[in-house]
């Protein structure tokens, strides 16, 4: 399936739903947020979060900085 | 409140536009708002705050000016080196504009002080530099009912929002932990575009102005991505997370909790 992570299209395999993803980013899902089209998805809501063709994926981490 | 000749020419700009007029400026005087840290993000704060007329402005922090802020702090100058950056800035600020009353916390905050502090204050803007201080201002501000604006950058990149409790969602909903010490590095380690936290933090003095005019659209429930490099903005949408342990529906954090352990860095340690 084709998604597009921060602005660069990406193929994934066996990816249908935001966790699946999460894990194959190579990410531990505590250490950044996900906005699927533009909206965070709540932490608890990735299982069942499902994925489509061409969905936009921001992955976003917090700063500490000031 | 009757204006003083000096003010009305003073906010002449402000006095003329129809969304903030003689009642605007009038509440801009009558504000309140808490700047946390007088770094980068606190330092275009406090001079765009202070030049619209924010009557009541206070600033939190325990540091002194050293020679490495200056590619950034912008209140502070190459004189106040070595001074405390609560002084600079407050110096800084009535220099530009003497109508503004400056409290001034040379403190670090921490657990046993933050609710005495904040509750003094309509607005708190946070531009701190760790994560601690991130959790703990948002709990404070989630258990007082205070709005928080917030800006946080990290070498190109800045995000802002608007903390907005309880309506919106808190920075818990958008970040529920923080990541591990040591994965996010501090602007002293990873560096910094100077001129970085001046946007940011100006974005963060609109969001304070519009949030004590009532106008606009509120940076509420949405978070403001801006990357310097690519010269972009994105917006994102956030939601109250039902599941949050502080806003949410079954809340497990009532009172303020140890931030150093949650965070796994001492408190003022930066990143």
């Amino acid at each position: 399936m084709k998604l597009v992570v921060n602005g660069e299209a990406r193929e994934f395999d066996r990816v249908e739903n935001v966790a699946q993803l999460v894990k194959s980013l190579g990410g531990d899902v505590k250490f950044f947020s996900v906005a699927l089209n533009g909206e965070f998805v709540p932490r608890g809501d990735y299982e069942k979060t499902k994925l489509g063709e061409g969905d936009d994926i921001e992955i976003v981490t917090p700063f500490p900085g000031g | 409140m009757k204006f003083t000749p000096e003010q009305v020419k003073r906010y002449a700009r402000h006095i003329i536009l129809p969304e903030v007029g003689g009642k605007g400026q009038e509440k801009l005087l009558g504000a309140k708002v808490l700047l946390l840290g007088a770094g980068g993000l606190g330092s275009p704060l406090a001079l765009y705050l202070a030049a619209a007329g924010i009557g009541n402005l206070g600033i939190i922090d325990f540091d002194v000016v050293d020679n490495s802020n200056l590619q950034r702090q912008i209140i502070h100058s190459t004189a106040d080196i070595g001074r405390l950056k609560v002084d600079s800035a407050r110096d800084g600020i009535n220099g530009l504009n003497p109508d503004v009353k400056v409290t001034t916390y040379n403190t670090r905050l921490d657990s046993t002080n933050v609710l005495d502090i904040f509750k003094e204050w309509d607005i708190i803007a946070d531009g701190c530099d760790n994560f601690p201080t991130r959790y703990l201002v948002n709990d404070a501000c989630v258990l007082l009912g205070k709005t928080n604006v917030h800006g946080s950058i990290f070498r190109f990149e800045g995000q802002v929002t608007v903390f907005k409790s309880p309506e919106g969602p808190c920075y818990r909903c958008m970040y529920p932990e923080p990541p591990p010490p040591g994965m996010v590095p501090s602007c002293q380690e990873a560096g910094v575009l100077g001129v970085l936290p001046g946007v940011v933090g100006n974005l963060q003095a609109v969001e304070v102005i519009k949030q004590i005019l009532g106008i606009g659209e509120p940076l509420v429930g949405k978070l403001l991505l801006y990357d310097a490099l690519k010269a972009e903005t994105r917006k994102l949408k956030v939601r109250k997370d039902p599941k949050c342990p502080i806003c949410g529906e079954h809340k497990t954090i009532t009172k303020l909790i140890d931030y150093e352990q949650f965070c796994g860095v001492p408190i003022g340690h930066e990143g």
